[in-house]
């Protein structure tokens, strides 16, 4: 499975948390976080690698990058 | 990939970042600024407030060349590094109001995050009350989250919006330069100045404007914040900025032991109140209005510089709330709390509990 979580335009700690959120439903899932700026970009990325993930980071337009989270 | 190129957000990075902090505030109070207040973004916008004439408390107004340096010291770094990026809109009202109420709670106290590390480093046992206060508020906070508590989404803004606080700390600038401090005179120009007490103290300009442009640069890469980092290790058990709270502590500390100026207990400790209760509740409303706000004083200046608009309407609100703070007899002073500072730090608490349960399962 895997999820969507747009934490576009929300503030810390709100992208993390509602990533973790969601991998304490679904620890095994795939994840897909849209992030809209470079501290959410970096807050997401280590909390998911702390947690066992890999995370490749690609840039979307408008100053958006989708975070692709899966187990490695 | 972006992320690995930012040495500042690595652990290494922001260890490194707490370090020159700490040694910066050190270096700033050694150079002339008030006793363990080398950094505190409250008091400095509060005297700030003063120097402009918003409030006429004769010993706390001056034109803080540190602010203005941390928040153009952000926004150039920002630019820099193409992460200049206006955006705006999320609750921008409630968020003054916090700002207003952060400050009023922080100068019961008499000071910020930023100066509650340096009063512990100094060897201030008031300073203790006030950072288990300010935990508090920020584990307050925290349960809030927990239940879904969102400002809201900001939305991206005009290019133009995110240069209205670093115009205005640049043409504070220019306004410092036009009229320089006239030795003995309480006036110079359209500013105000202090010639005893707090607002009289400090360092050269260059050194003063200097470390804030250091300080912001540094602060904007790494994501430095201070209630993060209580933040963090509550909600998260992350220790990451918890690292530079602590390293800005250690090294604060450390300088102070080197230099002599270590000094524990509650006796003589420079700008501070000793009532230990209101210490306690002044900082932990303040806790928990950065906490709701999404940052300290500091990372809101630091946030405002990358063109965020609503931490530029937080720390409009923190300057307003200074300036409300000693007009209005909130503010505490060496003799204890003001006449009203209880009542405003009550208020103040009940506001922010209020924003918090009417800002659950919202926006997120």
């Amino acid at each position: 499975m895997s999820q969507t979580i747009d934490t576009c335009g929300l503030s810390c700690p709100q992208p993390v948390l509602l990533f973790l959120t969601a991998v304490k439903e679904n620890p095994d899932d795939s994840y897909t976080v849209l992030v809209d700026n470079d501290a959410s970009r970096e807050n997401v990325s280590r909390a998911a690698r702390n947690r066992g993930f890999s995370v490749e980071a690609i840039d979307q337009d408008q100053g958006v990058t989708r975070l692709e989270i899966s187990k490695a | 990939m972006k992320i690995s190129t930012n040495f500042f957000s690595t652990a290494t990075g922001i260890t490194t970042v707490g370090l020159i902090l700490g040694a910066l505030a050190i270096l700033l109070q050694h150079s002339g600024n008030p006793g363990n207040m080398g950094i505190c973004v409250v008091c400095f916008n509060r005297d700030i407030a003063g120097a402009v004439g918003l409030h006429r408390a004769a010993v706390v107004q001056y034109l803080r060349p540190e602010i203005l340096g941390m928040v153009l010291g952000a926004f150039l770094a920002s630019l820099a590094f193409g992460e200049y990026r206006p955006r705006g809109g999320s609750s921008p009202v409630i968020r003054f109001l916090l700002g207003a109420i952060a400050a009023i709670g922080a100068l019961v106290f008499l000071g910020c995050p930023w100066r509650a590390i340096l009063r512990l480093a100094g060897g201030d046992a008031y300073a203790v009350f006030g950072m288990a206060g300010l935990i508090c508020g920020v584990g307050i906070g925290t349960l809030f989250f927990r239940k879904g508590f969102s400002l809201g989404r900001s939305q991206t803004q005009s290019k133009v919006s995110g240069l209205v606080l670093p115009g205005i700390m640049l043409g504070l600038l220019l306004l410092y330069l036009m009229n320089p401090q006239i030795p003995g005179q309480d006036k110079s120009g359209v500013l105000f100045y202090s010639i005893k007490g707090p607002g009289s103290q400090h360092a050269p300009l260059l050194i003063s404007l200097g470390v804030g442009l250091l300080v912001g640069a540094l602060a904007q890469r790494s994501r430095f914040c201070t209630m993060g980092a209580m933040r963090d290790v509550i909600l998260f058990n992350h220790w990451h900025l918890a690292k530079g709270f602590l390293a800005m502590l250690g090294m604060a500390l450390l300088l102070n032991l080197w230099l002599g100026s270590f000094h524990w207990g509650f006796a003589n400790q420079p700008i501070a109140q000793p009532d230990n209760l209101w210490n306690f509740l002044g900082m932990l409303t303040a806790g928990l209005a950065f906490a709701l706000a999404g940052g300290c004083p500091g990372r809101q200046l630091f946030m405002a510089g990358e063109g965020d608009n609503d931490a530029a309407v937080f720390t409009m609100g923190l300057i307003t709330g200074t300036a409300m703070a000693h007009n209005f007899g909130l503010a505490s002073s060496g003799a204890g709390i003001g006449p009203h500072g209880a009542i405003a730090t009550l208020m103040g608490l009940t506001i922010c509990l209020l924003i918090g349960f009417f800002n659950c399962k919202r926006g997120a």
